[in-house]
C-alpha cells in the first residue's frame, strides 16, 4: 500500500487509507452489506439463547479472574503441559518468539512450515522472518492464503480477505497458483486452493503450526477453534506441532469452555459452533508438541488501569462486524495487525504515535462494546485514548486546530450561541470550499443536512420560555 | 533473568486487583428429544443424519451411501471397510482414503457435534484426509448441550479430543459457504447403538 498524503513519519494515516478503499465503490458496498449481514445472523444466534446476557456476564468475570491471577495459571499451565509431554518455551517479545519457532525448524532440519491462521505470528512477523531464512511458509486458510499470496495483510481477523471481491482472488490465484484469472466462480477457487495446499502437509521435512483460541491451566491443553480442516491437517499429520499462544488465552478449568465455545462462533460468524473445534492436551505417539507462550506487551498492557480489559477479547470480531467506520473504511486502512474497534483500543498499546489517529476511527455509537462477548467496554476505551492522546499532544495539526476552536467554543455559552446563530444564518450562503475543505473531515463523504428553521435554544425560549 | 522469569515477574507486578470466579450455574433445559435436536443442528451445520434398516449390516449400508467409493478405511471395530486404521504406521497413508468410518464417544445436541480423538481415531488424520467421513454414533451417547460437553472426564484423557460439527467448510470469498473446504467433504452421523 502506497503512503498516502497527510501521513506524518510512521504515524498511520487511517482516514487517507480509508480513501483509497472508498475508491471502489463495488467494494465498499460489498463489504459493508456482508459484515453487516453477519451482525444479523450473531444477532439471531443471541436471541435464540436464553441465557446469553448471563453468559456474557460469566465470560467477563471469568477472564477478568484468570487475568488478576495470571502468573499463578500461567505456571499452572506450564507445570500441567509439561507433565503430559508439551515443550513449553517463553517469549518475552516478537523476536524471541520468532527465533524460538526457527530454532525448532531448523535444528530438525524442517524446510516448510504449514501453518493455520494465528493473528498472534501476523503480529510477530513470523513469516518474513522464517522466509529469509529458507523456510517456505504457506499459510493453509483460505483467507489468510489469498492474502498472503497477495503480499497484503489480513484485514479481518476472522475473515481475513472479506475485502476482497471473487474477480480479486482469481487474479490472485491466476497470478500465483495457476487456475484460470477468468474463472470467478468461488467452488471453483475454493477447490483449487484444497488441491494447491494438500501436498504441502504430506511434504517430508514439515512441521505444522497453530494458533490458539484458549489455554486451559488446570489440564495443560489449547483449543483451536476452525472450519476449514486446514488447522487438523497442520496439527495431526507432520511430526512437529508447535502452537504459539499470546499469554492471555489463559482459562482456569475446562468447564469454563463451555461458556466461552457456546460464544465465539455465535459471535464471529453466527454459527452455532466452529466445524471443527480442536483440544490439544498431549502430543501424538511418536510425535513432538511445543507451545510458545508469548507476552509482546501483554503483560506491559496488564499495568495499564484504564485498558487492561482488553485482554479479555476472544477475537471474535464481532465488534468490526458491527462497527460503521471499520464496514465502510476496510481492515487495512487501519495499517495495524489488529483492525475496527478492538484494534482501535490496541493497536495504540504497541506504539502510540503510530497509531495515535486510531482512536478517531469510530463514530462513538457503543454498538462494539454491545456485542462484545466478553464485555470489554470498547468505547470507553477509544474515549480514553483520545484523552490520552490529547494529554500527550499527539494529535494531527488539523484536528489539534479545530478541537482547540471548539473547545473555546463550546466552553462558553456566548461564543456558543454566537457560532450556533452565525452558522445557522450563514451555512447556507458559504461558498462550499468553506464547508467541504481539508480542514473538515466532516464534509468529505457527506452532504450537511439542511439547517433547521429554529435553533434548540430559540425553541426551547419561545415554547418554555421563562420557565426552567 | 531467563524470558520465563522476566515474564511472570511483570505479570506479577501489573496483575490488577483481584476478581472473584463465578460459580457457572446449571441452565435449566425443558426434556427434549436429544437425537431429533442433534439431527436438526447437525444438518443445520451441514452434516447428515442416517438411520440403518435393522437387516442391513453396517458395511453395506456405508458401501450403499458412497457407491464410487475404493478405499474405505474403519476406526469402528463393527465395520470392516476396505482396510483396519490399525494396520496404517503414518498419517500420510491415509492421504487415499475415499471414506473414513468412526465411531463417537459422545454427541451433543446442541450444536450437532460428535466427540472424536485419538482413541476413537486410532490415527488422527483419518478426520482430515478422508474425502467423507461417517460417524457411528449411540443414541444413548448424546449429551444435550456444551456444558454437559465439558463435563465429561473424555476431555481430561483424551489426547487429542475434537467436537467435529458437519464437514469441513470455509466462506472466506465473498461470503458464499463451500462444504469441503480442506477437509472432509461431507460428514454422514450414523445413529447404531454401541455392541455390548
Amino acid at each position: 500500500m502506497t503512503v498516502p498524503a497527510g501521513a506524518t513519519a510512521n504515524r498511520v494515516d487511517h482516514a487517507g487509507a480509508a480513501s483509497e478503499f472508498i475508491a471502489a465503490p463495488q467494494h465498499v458496498e460489498f463489504h459493508d452489506r456482508r459484515l453487516w449481514e453477519i451482525r444479523r445472523k450473531r444477532d439471531q444466534e443471541c436471541l435464540a439463547i436464553p441465557e446469553w446476557e448471563e453468559l456474557r456476564r460469566l465470560a467477563s468475570a471469568i477472564k477478568e479472574h484468570t487475568l488478576t491471577h495470571l502468573s499463578d495459571y500461567l505456571e499452572q499451565f506450564e507445570r500441567n503441559a509439561a507433565a503430559n509431554g508439551m515443550v513449553v518455551h517463553w517469549a518475552r517479545d516478537a523476536a524471541e518468539h520468532n527465533q524460538i519457532v526457527h530454532q525448532l525448524l531448523a535444528s530438525r532440519g524442517m524446510t516448510t512450515l504449514v501453518k493455520s491462521k494465528s493473528m498472534l505470528t501476523d503480529e510477530c512477523e513470523l513469516r518474513p522472518f522464517l522466509a529469509r531464512r529458507g523456510i517456505e511458509v504457506v499459510e493453509t486458510d483460505l483467507g489468510e492464503r489469498i492474502q498472503q499470496l497477495d503480499g497484503e495483510p489480513p484485514s479481518h481477523i476472522v475473515m481475513p480477505a472479506v475485502h476482497k471481491l471473487r474477480g480479486d482472488v482469481a487474479q490472485v490465484f491466476g497470478r500465483t497458483i495457476g487456475t484460470d484469472p477468468q474463472r470467478t466462480d468461488v467452488p471453483y477457487l475454493a477447490e483449487s486452493q484444497r488441491r494447491h495446499t494438500r501436498p504441502y502437509y504430506l511434504r517430508d521435512k514439515v512441521a505444522g503450526m497453530t494458533g490458539a483460541n484458549f489455554a486451559v491451566a488446570e489440564t495443560g491443553s489449547f483449543v483451536v477453534c476452525t472450519n476449514e480442516g486446514n488447522a487438523d491437517l497442520s496439527a495431526n499429520v507432520p511430526r512437529l506441532h508447535i502452537a504459539s499462544i499470546g499469554i492471555e488465552k489463559l482459562i482456569p478449568r475446562v468447564e469454563h469452555l463451555g461458556v466461552f465455545i457456546r460464544m465465539l462462533s455465535r459471535s464471529a460468524l453466527g454459527s452455532p459452533i466452529t466445524q471443527i473445534t480442536s483440544h490439544f492436551r498431549a502430543p501424538r505417539a511418536g510425535a513432538e508438541l511445543h507451545v510458545v507462550l508469548v507476552d509482546n506487551g501483554r503483560s506491559e498492557r496488564l499495568g495499564m488501569e484504564d485498558f487492561w480489559t482488553s485482554l479479555k477479547c476472544i477475537r471474535c470480531g464481532a465488534c468490526m462486524n458491527t462497527c460503521p467506520v471499520y464496514r465502510r473504511s476496510g481492515g487495512l486502512s487501519y495499517g495495524a495487525t489488529y483492525s475496527g474497534p478492538i484494534g482501535v483500543i490496541v493497536d495504540p498499546t504497541f506504539n502510540l504515535h503510530k497509531y495515535s489517529a486510531l482512536p478517531y476511527a469510530s463514530t462513538m455509537n457503543g454498538s462494539c462494546s454491545m456485542v462484545c462477548p466478553v464485555k470489554i467496554d470498547i468505547h470507553q476505551q477509544i474515549f480514553r485514548w483520545r484523552q490520552v492522546i490529547a494529554e500527550r499532544r499527539q494529535l494531527p495539526l488539523a484536528k489539534k486546530e479545530a478541537m482547540r476552536v471548539a473547545g473555546r467554543i463550546l466552553g462558553s455559552p456566548v461564543l456558543y450561541r454566537a457560532a450556533v446563530q452565525a452558522a445557522a444564518t450563514g451555512i447556507e450562503r458559504l461558498p462550499r470550499f468553506m464547508v467541504y475543505n481539508p480542514f473538515n473531515a466532516w464534509g468529505k463523504q457527506r452532504e450537511l443536512p439542511a439547517t433547521p428553521p429554529l435553533t434548540f435554544r430559540e425553541w426551547y425560549l419561545r415554547n418554555r420560555g421563562g420557565k426552567p | 533473568m531467563s524470558s520465563r522469569e522476566f515474564v511472570l515477574a511483570n505479570v506479577r507486578r501489573n496483575q490488577p486487583a483481584a476478581v472473584e470466579l463465578p460459580v457457572l450455574p446449571v441452565f435449566e433445559r425443558a426434556p427434549t428429544d436429544l437425537p431429533a435436536a442433534f439431527g436438526d443442528a447437525l444438518e443445520r451445520m451441514g452434516g447428515q443424519l442416517a438411520v440403518p434398516p435393522a437387516e442391513v449390516s453396517l458395511d453395506d449400508f456405508i458401501r450403499g451411501r458412497f457407491p464410487q467409493a475404493s478405499v474405505i478405511c474403519s476406526a469402528a471395530p463393527e465395520v470392516r471397510g476396505t482396510f483396519s486404521v490399525h494396520d496404517v504406521r503414518e498419517p500420510r497413508e491415509l492421504q487415499g482414503v475415499d471414506v473414513g468410518v468412526v465411531r463417537a464417544a459422545f454427541g451433543v445436541a446442541e450444536t450437532g457435534s460428535v466427540a472424536l480423538g485419538e482413541r476413537e481415531f486410532g490415527v488422527n488424520a483419518l478426520g482430515f484426509l478422508s474425502q467423507h467421513l461417517v460417524v457411528l454414533l449411540d443414541p444413548a451417547a448424546i449429551v444435550p448441550d456444551l456444558h454437559a460437553a465439558y463435563w465429561q472426564p473424555w476431555f481430561r484423557e483424551a489426547r487429542y479430543a475434537a467436537l467435529l460439527t458437519g464437514p469441513s467448510a470455509t466462506a472466506d470469498i465473498e461470503g458464499v459457504l463451500v462444504r469441503g473446504a480442506q477437509g472432509i467433504r461431507s460428514l454422514t452421523v450414523v445413529l447404531a447403538a454401541e455392541p455390548v
